[in-house]
């Protein structure tokens, strides 16, 4: 998803080390490949084990998660199974809600960063520095001040009401617009940074031709930028809608029982009372395929593409 | 000649460019002003105090904040510096080592972190110290943390590598150095900016992760983040402020020196 890839241009192609490529290469197979990818591995095996009560497994073999995840068969699991939609539910409001924040970084981060990339060179890096100073602020302090500044009787509201913009303090808080407006203030850079880069790169001169064709400035946007700064946008898309699919953070602090997203029906499978290992394994696998769909398609496109 | 319309200027974008910014610092400068209210109530202002500082410092809460802060930072210190070393030797061998058998499935588990939901991480990883019999607490939290930063500190590294030129390090071993001398004489302090903003980086990742800490932590070992995800579940206090800004302070801090380290590091570059 990120970094250059492994042959990338120029002096990366050196190869005085030669010989000793595998050896330098054990940590972080020691570290990413033991204790990520295995577990990973591990936790799609536990998703057909049988559960234990009070969490944990027994090592049974059952497709008895997906089941419950997908079918209804009762309260004594003895009728015709009916499609539940319980939580094919929350991870359809997942994707949407993911995906209106997508569109919230997009509408409001592809102004900002052209109207970056187009500032003096010098003045660049200092508007982008600004863009992305709160992202390094711890996350759990970004969401909580969010929910402080748009609570009932908080800051935002009295504000309002003290300018006579509304007469009665905004419910925002507990809401779909409020989980939206947290997962946009969470992922906002990977939207901006990328579509910088792809601005960065365009060359006026099509701005020019288009103009001396009698063009507009939102016919060029339209037909002549757009295509062309695409590549910046999807990638920005991507980096922003993955990471908000899983949120936890965002949907828990700021919405409530109403906005329940996937995360959140994770990890009480392995926190409530409620907990059901199995069921939460295979939710995590389910989200897990969703994502790595999503990057498949993306990559496909990429090298199809070309460059 | 004719006024000319500027191509790059399209009306509105300003605006927008400033909503963009007031929505981001809005929330951060309102919760650093209300952390210095003398009020008990976070809704009524009371004028100016450092109450919730001394609080923080001295309160009932503070020996649980102040072991939680201690936990953070060693995690932090540790893991990034152990991703570092991690990822300046994968850096070497994606950048410095030609082809050699599984360098594309190497490639793809740096990247791996990234991909992988955090949820899905957390869960795997409690699933997986679980089945080891791994006793959940700091070493699990560590390991954990050491895991998901690698991606990070290997970012800035590696692109520092691909842009020094290894002609020094030949000139190197011309003149008779070893590998490890070449690599510990040369690369090493032409590398130094990238190495240092890789663990910044790194360090910030591991300060700022809440959900997979929850998930490994195990009873009674607490971070930052999980100590202050308690105590915000039974509402917003004041004191939650004060730790708050001064997270953001630290952060705002380190994020600075990282970007004046970069741009000493571009400047040399355009030198050499």
């Amino acid at each position: 998803m990120a970094g250059a890839a492994p042959d990338g241009a120029g002096a990366s192609r050196s190869e005085i080390y030669r010989g000793n490529g595998f050896r330098l290469m054990l940590p972080v197979w020691a570290f990413i490949g033991i204790f990520l990818l295995l577990p990973v591995v591990l936790m799609g095996v536990y998703s057909f084990l049988t559960k234990e009560f009070r969490g944990g497994v027994t090592w049974d073999f059952t497709l008895a998660a997906y089941d419950q995840f997908f079918f209804d068969r009762g309260l004594f699991g003895d009728e015709p199974p009916k499609i539940e939609w319980t939580y094919i539910g929350i991870f359809w409001r997942s994707i949407w809600q993911a995906g209106l924040a997508t569109l919230m970084c997009l509408l409001i981060g592809f102004p900002t960063a052209w109207f970056i990339a187009t500032r003096a060179p010098r003045a660049r890096s200092a508007w982008l520095f600004l863009v992305t100073i709160p992202y390094w602020v711890n996350l759990l302090i970004r969401t909580v001040s969010m929910k402080f500044l748009i609570r009932d009787n908080g800051p935002l509201n009295e504000f309002l009401l003290w300018t006579g913009a509304i007469s009665e303090p905004l419910s925002l808080v507990n809401t779909n617009f409020a989980v939206q407006l947290g997962l946009f203030y969470s992922y906002l850079p990977f939207m901006v940074l990328p579509i910088y880069a792809a601005v960065e790169r365009y060359d006026f001169a099509l701005s020019e031709a288009a103009a001396d064709l009698y063009a507009g400035a939102w016919t060029t946007l339209r037909l002549v930028i757009l295509p062309v700064v695409k590549p910046g946008i999807v990638a920005g898309s991507i980096l922003v809608f993955v990471p908000s699919l899983g949120a936890f953070l965002a949907p828990d602090l700021l919405g409530g029982a109403k906005t329940f997203m996937i995360g959140s029906l994770i990890e009480e499978q392995f926190k409530g009372s409620a907990g059901n290992w199995p069921f939460g394994a295979a939710a995590s696998m389910i989200l897990l395929t969703i994502v790595m769909g999503v990057l498949l398609i993306y990559a496909r496109n990429q090298t199809k593409g070309g460059r | 000649m004719a006024a000319k319309t500027d191509l790059r200027r399209f009306t509105g974008f300003l605006p927008v460019t400033i909503l963009c910014l007031v929505v981001l610092y809005a929330p951060l400068i309102v919760v650093a002003v209300y952390s210095f209210n003398a009020s008990t109530s976070i809704t009524v202002w009371g004028g100016w105090s450092l109450d919730w500082y001394r609080d923080v410092f001295t309160g009932p809460e503070a020996p649980k904040f102040r072991q939680a802060a201690i936990n953070s930072l060693v995690i932090a210190v540790s893991a990034g510096a152990a991703a570092t070393i991690i990822a300046t030797a994968a850096a070497v061998a994606m950048n410095r080592t030609g082809a050699f058998r599984g360098k594309t499935a190497g490639f793809a588990l740096i990247n791996l972190p990234l991909m992988v939901p955090e949820v899905v991480t957390a869960v795997a990883s409690l699933v997986f110290f679980t089945a080891i019999g791994f006793t959940t607490g700091l070493a699990t939290i560590l390991i954990a943390h050491i895991t998901f930063c690698i991606p990070f500190a290997y970012l800035p590294i590696s692109a520092r590598m691909q842009s020094v030129s290894d002609s020094y390090e030949q000139a190197a071993m011309d003149l008779y150095a070893t590998p490890w001398q070449a690599f510990r004489l040369i690369l090493l302090p032409l590398m130094a900016p990238g190495i240092l903003s890789g663990f910044l980086l790194a360090f910030i990742i591991s300060l700022d992760d809440f959900l997979i800490t929850n998930f490994v932590k195990g009873a009674g070992v607490e971070t930052l983040p999980t100590a202050i995800f308690g105590s915000v579940k039974q509402g917003i206090k004041p004191n939650i402020m004060a730790i708050s800004t001064l997270m953001l302070g630290v952060s705002v801090v380190l994020v600075s020196l990282s970007w004046l380290i970069g741009r000493v590091g571009q400047s040399q570059q355009k030198q050499t």
